[in-house]
């Protein structure tokens, strides 16, 4: 569910299909730069109603879900 | 000392969004300004702009590097495309010999605006990350560096509404010199924003006509203030020899660029016009200067009362009675006032008249002012043997420019 919405709300920032991003997909290999991902944490924290900030180690989609859901729980 | 000849040119403007386009509309006198779409104006004493319209900037720029662009940089970035592909010089010159000067009179002015609104609304937290680098206005000059590949000299200038002017010119120089091979240069401006149009009126700078035909009326006895424009425009700039080895298409020379300052007003132009003049005598010091029904010059005619008295002053101190036998025009009669962008875009007017031997008009000048009385170039373009062309520009803060250009003698 969380991978779902976030895999959605990169799409629409790169403008790019959904069904392109998997969980092991590299940032790098959709050319997401540390200013997007910056850009996607505002979204994740209007989105699921949580305080979020990217972490520069974060490399893949799944990173970034894993952070996430443990702040949703 | 080397020579410097322009080899490609490109535009977007709001008289047509291709260079080729843009000369063809001027030289039929179209009028590109009408009402401003962008946001609300009916409550507006200011009415009318020169507004971009039907570009296809997501055909020529990548989505994913338009999305971090403001418009003013994805102008530049549209208009330095055409004119690098025009020139041919990709893959052709080291690129650490291959420079950038490019300016603007604000940088992003939508992004400054929408994210200081973001911090008052939503917080600090919500700002984009993007803000800054979207924003400041050396960014064009950034972007089309990763565009082009070009790793040489690199610099963003403001001079106000000379800037365009100035970057070609500094250009110039920077080639002369021998400090790069090929230069892109030029100047980009999107700030047809309410903030912008509000600060330009309170400066009395801005018209107030409630037509779009009696909007801009550079040396027309009824002007009233400038309208705003937008767009870019880029020039290549490129050694002689270097041109000439690759077997590049050139399109004239450039044979002088004049740089003053009034020293005399933050807004206002000196109205003696002695700093103006040394511009344009500074721009012609190493050249044969022709007779001067042989001269054009594109003016920066912005159709404010002092600008368009100034500039006449400008050219009766230049060429004393002379003047009254020059070509003279102001094309911002059919862009309104490009602002960053004018200086470019004027250039490549300008240096357009030794090819095709037509003199763009200055459209809806239809009442005589004594005090403006030289040749406006009227309503019609004309045909003329022009051998020099001059583009002359004026910006706030009393800056000066005025570039020169001749057809090439081998």
């Amino acid at each position: 569910m969380v991978f779902e919405k976030i895999a959605q709300m990169i799409a629409d920032k790169i403008d790019c299909d959904a069904a392109e991003i998997k969980e092991d997909t590299k940032f790098e290999d959709l050319s997401i730069d540390s200013l997007d991902i910056t850009e996607i944490a505002m979204d994740i924290e209007d989105e699921f109603e949580i305080e979020f900030e990217a972490d520069p180690s974060m490399k893949t989609v799944a990173d970034l879900v894993a952070a996430v859901e443990k702040k949703v729980g | 000392m080397n020579r410097v000849v322009i080899t490609g040119i490109g535009a977007i403007t709001p008289v047509g969004n291709s260079a080729a386009e843009y000369l063809e509309n001027i030289k039929k006198g179209v009028n590109g300004i009408d009402e401003i779409t962008y946001f609300d104006v009916s409550d507006s004493k200011y009415k009318f702009a020169g507004e971009i319209k039907n570009a296809d900037l997501a055909g020529v720029i990548e989505k994913s590097a338009l999305r971090k662009m403001d418009r003013f940089t994805q102008y530049a970035v549209y208009a330095a495309s055409e004119a690098v592909n025009d020139s041919g010089i990709e893959g052709k010159v080291d690129p650490y010999r291959f420079g950038v000067y490019f300016g603007s009179g604000v940088g992003g002015f939508d992004t400054f605006a929408s994210e200081h609104e973001t911090l008052l609304t939503r917080g600090a937290r919500r700002v984009s990350p993007l803000f800054i680098p979207k924003m400041i206005y050396n960014i064009a000059a950034g972007n089309l560096a990763i565009t082009f590949n070009a790793k040489g000299t690199n610099l963003a200038l403001s001079t106000a509404c000379a800037t365009g002017a100035t970057a070609v010119g500094e250009a110039y120089r920077a080639i002369r010199h021998g400090y790069a091979d090929a230069m892109i240069c030029g100047g980009s401006e999107a700030a047809i924003h309410p903030l912008a149009v509000a600060g330009f009126g309170q400066c009395k700078a801005l018209s107030t006509a409630q037509t779009k035909d009696t909007a801009s009326l550079p040396f027309d006895k009824r002007r009233l203030g400038f309208v705003m424009g937008e767009g870019a425009a880029v020039l290549i700039l490129e050694e002689y020899e270097h041109a000439v080895n690759r077997g590049a298409k050139i399109y004239a020379e450039v044979v002088g660029y004049g740089s003053t300052n009034d020293a005399y007003h933050i807004t206002s132009p000196d109205p003696a016009a002695e700093s103006t003049a040394a511009a344009v005598r500074e721009a012609m010091k190493d050249i044969e200067v022709p007779q001067a029904d042989k001269i054009y010059i594109n003016a920066h005619g912005t159709g404010t009362h002092l600008n368009d008295l100034t500039e006449t002053q400008t050219f009766k101190n230049v060429f004393g009675d002379d003047a009254y036998k020059l070509h003279i025009s102001s094309t911002k009669s059919m862009t309104g006032h490009m602002l960053g962008a004018a200086g470019a875009i004027e250039a490549i007017t300008a240096m357009d008249t030794l090819t095709s031997g037509i003199v763009p008009p200055t459209i809806n000048l239809l009442e005589k002012d004594e005090e403006c009385d030289l040749d406006y170039t009227p309503n019609t373009a004309v045909k003329a043997d022009i051998e020099l062309a001059l583009s002359t520009n004026l910006g706030f803060g009393g800056h000066n420019a005025c570039l020169a250009f001749k057809a090439v003698k081998q």
